[in-house]
């Protein structure tokens, strides 16, 4: 079973396996373990942004063709949508119909850059997507008429998925675990009854568990993907193109068509933006700084891994979310007006985010996943230089879990 | 005028029509015309630099010709891709070991396997559960040696396995034409006859064609049908063993002084 979901391509490494399993049960029971508009909507956008640096991960990681047009693709699905409801109204249809137009663009164009890679090369063609990306964005920016232009557009959702429609009459229960937590510390007795908190159930709900089922879904696909006779096929170009062609795979065919999954991917992970988000502008769905963002989610995590997408894309956020609170704590405790406090202020907080990025980087080349298994990998290989017999048992083991 | 011919057997498998490069004004294979027949082993023999690897290239379509023709089944095949010429049959080991580092040995041949099989769109199916592709490879890997390697990271093998698992990914491709180019260079004196044998083999037991470029004249004497001399990119001869390599010709490239080189 698990063999069939996963398609045989385990975490392997416990720690790893640990923090997936953290990540999976925040995002399943998200809405219930943390109170407040600012988690639940960074909840929503953990389960967006898997499905959008797990789909890159399959270009760069996967096939090594380097796209700064992923954020294009992202928009396009984010404006299907919305430009669908402004001009029809907030039904399912025009949900649809932004849907279905905004992936058959994607199509069209990714099936364009796909082809141009067969002319234009590595550095080359990541130019050529740049290009495109930016002519792209000043064209939304220019047809204010069906775009908004740089406002943007509000994004008028079906009510069953607004915050307006409650399902339940009662609120459900809640229970804040790092309330919990730090409650522990300063009123132990009453830490598990000041935990508990209202959750009124409503649309937005809804449409946050349409987006992390969705998450899971193409996370799975994603993994099945990179490990059926395509994904290898894809590993073998990546490694060496010119042998896949020897061999007699026509590359540009299977470069296309992980252009053309990579972006239909991301477009649908636009449309979950549009949903959630209810309001998209050039600024949160096709600014260049995003394309950085999912970039650098990628290789923190771990190009070429998957499991890194996850885990990337979780600490990222995190990271770039509560990066400025932490700090706010530290510069509390230092003197005011000291060079310190300058440095640890909350204004500063994209210079630390920098020097993690730079220090993350330098330390994991693999990302944190590659790193996780390298470790892992020399446990089981010292464990098994120290006895013969174990390792076979280890290997027995492993293979009867994986029949 | 082959069309002519009654008996298919004697009609060419693989044929090279005046075929001729040109790298900026430097003619590195000039008007190559051969014809190569099932059932043979073909060695194309001269200096370096006489243009056997670049010629190989024109055939498997590694380089465009500038001028000429390559035909395989009769069919002109001059304007097909790598790609397109390996799916029709023409199988290539490379000189230079071309393989796919960061994948097992067994991985590599899997790919190769697949390729024959034509599953490489497949998206929905673990490669892992394709046993039988997973089984030819194993066997294939077998076949070379290197059994015990399956699961070996390419890069970390040696040398002489590297070029044992070349040869391998030829195999698996099950090619109508085989093209071994230097399948021995590099390797241990132990190691040669691995591949020596897995050649005559072929030889033997399959009715293909065989081309090998191999400077090693003992290799060339034991196990060929025929040899083709090449020198600055023109063929200069082409017949039995015994008499090609009496010739002076040959004589002059390989036991002889120096020759000059372009």
């Amino acid at each position: 079973m698990m063999q069939r979901l996963l398609s045989g391509d385990y975490p392997r490494s416990r720690a790893l396996t640990a923090l997936l399993l953290i990540i999976g049960a925040s995002l399943a029971l998200g809405p219930f373990l943390f109170p407040g508009v600012r988690a639940f909507s960074m909840l929503g956008m953990i389960c967006v942004f898997i499905i959008v640096v797990a789909s890159y991960d399959l270009m760069l990681g996967y096939t090594h063709i380097v796209s700064f047009a992923h954020t294009m693709f992202f928009g396009i699905g984010a404006y299907g949508v919305a430009m669908a409801t402004d001009a029809l109204g907030n039904g399912y249809g025009a949900v649809l119909a932004g849907i279905g137009g905004a992936v058959l663009l994607t199509i069209l164009l990714s099936l364009l850059l796909g082809l141009l890679s067969l002319r234009v090369k590595a550095i080359f063609f990541a130019l050529v997507t740049l290009a495109v990306a930016f002519a792209f964005l000043s064209l939304v920016t220019q047809l204010y008429n069906l775009t908004g232009g740089e406002d943007g557009l509000a994004v008028r959702v079906p009510r069953e998925l607004g915050p307006a429609f409650r399902p339940f009459d009662e609120p459900w229960v809640g229970f804040d675990v790092v309330g919990f937590f730090s409650g522990l510390f300063s009123d132990p007795a009453n830490a598990f009854k000041d935990a508990l908190f209202d959750v009124r159930v409503n649309g937005r709900h809804l449409v946050y568990y349409i987006a992390f089922l969705s998450a899971v879904a193409v996370f799975l696909f994603l993994l099945r993907m990179v490990n059926s006779p395509f994904g290898r096929v894809l590993q073998a170009i990546r490694e060496n193109e010119f042998r896949a062609q020897a061999l007699g795979y026509r590359t540009v065919f299977y470069r296309t068509a992980a252009v053309i999954v990579s972006a239909v991917l991301a477009t649908l992970a636009g449309v979950l933006f549009a949903l959630i988000n209810r309001y998209v502008n050039p600024e949160n769905t096709l600014n260049f700084e995003l394309m950085v963002f999912i970039l650098l989610m990628c290789v923190i995590g771990g190009m070429g891994t998957l499991y890194g997408a996850v885990v990337g894309t979780a600490l990222f956020l995190l990271a770039q979310n509560y990066l400025q609170d932490l700090l706010k704590l530290l510069a509390g405790q230092v003197e005011k007006g000291s060079m310190l406090a300058e440095l640890v202020g909350p204004d500063s907080w994209l210079l630390w985010f920098g020097l993690l990025f730079v220090l993350s980087v330098y330390f994991f080349p693999s990302g944190i996943v590659g790193q996780l298994r390298l470790w892992a990998a020399r446990r089981r290989q010292r464990r098994a230089g120290n006895g013969g017999a174990s390792r076979d048992g280890v290997s027995a083991q492993g293979e009867s879990h994986a029949s | 005028m082959a069309s002519l011919q009654p008996e298919a057997d004697s009609r060419p498998v693989l044929e090279t029509r005046d075929l001729t490069i040109n790298f900026g004004g430097h003619v590195a294979v000039n008007q190559v015309s051969c014809a190569f027949h099932a059932g043979t082993l073909t060695s194309i023999v001269g200096p370096n630099g006489a243009g056997k690897t670049t010629w190989f290239n024109l055939i498997s379509g590694q380089l465009a010709a500038t001028a000429g023709s390559v035909r395989l089944f009769d069919e002109d095949i001059t304007r097909l891709g790598a790609a397109a010429r390996a799916g029709k049959g023409l199988g290539r080991a490379f000189q230079l070991t071309n393989l796919f580092p960061d994948l097992t040995a067994l991985e590599n041949v899997r790919l190769a396997v697949a390729a024959r099989y034509h599953i490489g769109h497949v998206f929905w199916q673990m490669a892992s559960r394709r046993r039988d592709i997973t089984d030819r490879a194993a066997a294939f890997l077998e076949q070379v040696n290197l059994g015990k390697r399956a699961d070996a990271l390419v890069a970390n093998l040696p040398h002489g396995d590297q070029r044992k698992l070349e040869v391998a990914l030829m195999l698996a491709l099950e090619p109508e034409v085989f093209m071994f180019d230097e399948p021995t260079a590099g390797m241990s004196v132990d190691e040669v006859p691995v591949i020596l044998d897995l050649i005559a083999d072929i030889k033997n037991k399959q009715n293909k064609v065989i081309l090998l470029v191999e400077h090693k004249m003992d290799v060339v004497r034991s196990l060929s049908d025929r040899i083709v001399v090449l020198h600055n990119g023109e063929l200069v001869a082409d017949g039995e063993p015994a008499e090609v390599i009496a010739s002076p010709i040959v004589q002059e490239a390989y036991l002889g002084a120096e020759v000059e080189e372009i």
